[in-house]
């Protein structure tokens, strides 16, 4: 342990003062009413490979760490699989709560922990926002040349084409602007 | 009987056989699908992912669409269901930020297993099942979504769904008991963590060959394809062998009731469900 008296590094932890007002504004969840029961750490699938447990999260948001929050693996990690949320006694929608986390790290251009993660949202968005509906190929497609790592899943996408679980053109909607105009507003 | 239909990406591609073997199922009930004119993507997990309102508005555009119908609609994608859910509720709750002041939203939304499973529809099903899946034993996978978050979904027990069980029993397949129906298989990480969704997956096939199953049976999409097409590797990295088909729900529905050619859905399967079913007779 560092100490200032022996003249060693001392981490200084600086809280956010203003990051947990900010969290609870934007997701509408009282992450106040934590008070550190665990459920959601106990029952989450992907526990095993979180670098901060999602009661820390939660206990973390009140305290203002915000980088450590928004530079966590965790926030990317989480599959949105919704048994937190299910489970809370507070009722904090603590899956809603991780993706206020995303958006904020998009936000605020914090080093993203898992940048593929975004890579992929972004290249379904891509395709959503182009046709209307996605276009599984191309979105894959993006997503691979996003990565550079176009040859990982190329003998299973063969595998899909061959079964005709790929089709190989898109199907645009009459609603196109429709949706596009969503992407606008947002 | 009439419903409007949300097929959502995934059964116009991957989910190919989930849309054609409900649309079998559906056809032999006498119950009339009206595909939504003209849907758009609802977003699944990427739109909430990076921007609330988005995904808000993706759904209400083919929540009005539905509206307009009028009638009861049936969402057999899980991550389509629960968002369309969602949007549902946000659009009665505040219908001027929405810009939906029309919306009156009084359909049902359902998924697969709670639309087949209500006493009057349960009641065609039993009359007609002309050869009952005798001898096949398989365990109910629900996965997630069309389950959680229950204030969400309306889903009676989240943590412990029985509806799949319910119709499986009724097309006479043997439902085997384990711990695992609600457990997240991991799909929306398949391309991002493909390591993890092993893991996560791999749990679940030694969880159902521990409790005897032959077969998984599912309505999600999502968990489909991914336990379907991940098993090989699964098996490659766990050294053993599972061989363990992935059905839709409906796909044993369609064989059960005697619906045509479920052949052309035994082909898009990754693990081969043919053998299997040969060796139950059930083909």
């Amino acid at each position: 342990m560092a100490s200032a008296a022996s003249g060693e590094d001392l981490s200084i932890v600086r809280p956010d003062s203003d990051f947990f007002g900010a969290v609870e504004a934007k997701s509408g969840e009282p992450v106040s009413a934590c008070y550190q029961c665990r459920k959601c750490t106990n029952g989450c699938p992907l526990a095993f490979a979180m670098d901060v447990m999602p009661n820390q999260v939660m206990r973390m948001i009140q305290l203002g760490l915000r980088e450590e929050v928004l530079q966590s693996h965790t926030i990317w990690i989480c599959a949105s699989c919704q048994t937190c949320t299910t489970r809370c006694p507070n009722d904090i929608d603590i899956a809603h709560v991780m993706d206020t986390l995303r958006q904020l790290s998009m936000e605020l251009g914090v080093e993203v922990a898992e940048p593929n993660v975004v890579k992929f949202h972004k290249a379904f968005l891509d395709s959503l926002r182009r046709h209307g509906r996605v276009f599984e190929l191309g979105m894959v497609g993006r997503y691979k040349l996003a990565t550079m790592d176009l040859f990982s899943d190329a003998a299973l996408a063969w595998e899909m084409l061959k079964r005709g679980k790929l089709k190989f053109l898109p199907a645009g909607i009459q609603g196109k602007r429709e949706v596009r105009a969503m992407f606008d507003r947002s | 009987m009439e419903v409007s239909y949300y097929p959502g990406c995934s059964l116009h591609g991957m989910a190919a056989e989930y849309d054609q073997s409900i649309r079998a199922v559906c056809q032999s009930l006498r119950i009339r699908l009206e595909e939504l004119d003209d849907w758009n993507c609802c977003g699944a997990s990427s739109a909430h992912f990076m921007d609330d309102q988005l995904a808000i508005r993706l759904s209400a555009r083919n929540l009005a669409i539905a509206d307009r119908r009028g009638r009861d609609l049936l969402v057999p994608c899980a991550a389509c269901f629960q968002r369309l859910k969602h949007a549902d509720k946000e659009l009665k709750h505040d219908a001027a930020r929405w810009d939906a002041e029309g919306y009156q939203g009084r359909m049902a939304i359902y998924h697969v297993n709670d639309f087949f499973e209500r006493p009057e529809v349960m009641d065609l099903v039993r009359k007609n099942v002309r050869r009952p899946l005798t001898g096949l034993a398989g365990v109910p996978y629900y996965g997630c979504l069309s389950q959680r978050p229950p204030k969400v979904t309306d889903a009676p027990h989240p943590e412990w769904p029985t509806a799949m069980d319910e119709l499986m029993e009724t097309i006479g397949v043997e439902v085997r008991r384990w711990s695992y129906k609600t457990d997240c298989c991991g799909a929306s990480l398949t391309l991002t963590r493909p390591g993890l969704v092993r893991k996560l997956s791999g749990d679940l096939f030694e969880a159902a060959a521990e409790a005897g199953a032959e077969c998984l049976v599912t309505d999600c999409p999502l968990c489909q394809s991914n336990l379907d097409a991940q098993q090989a590797s699964i098996e490659a990295e766990r050294g053993v062998q599972f061989g363990m088909p992935v059905f839709y729900i409906t796909e044993l529905m369609a064989l059960a009731l005697g619906c045509d050619h479920p052949d052309r859905w035994w082909r898009k399967h990754f693990v081969d469900p043919r053998p299997l079913l040969e060796s139950k007779g059930l083909l």
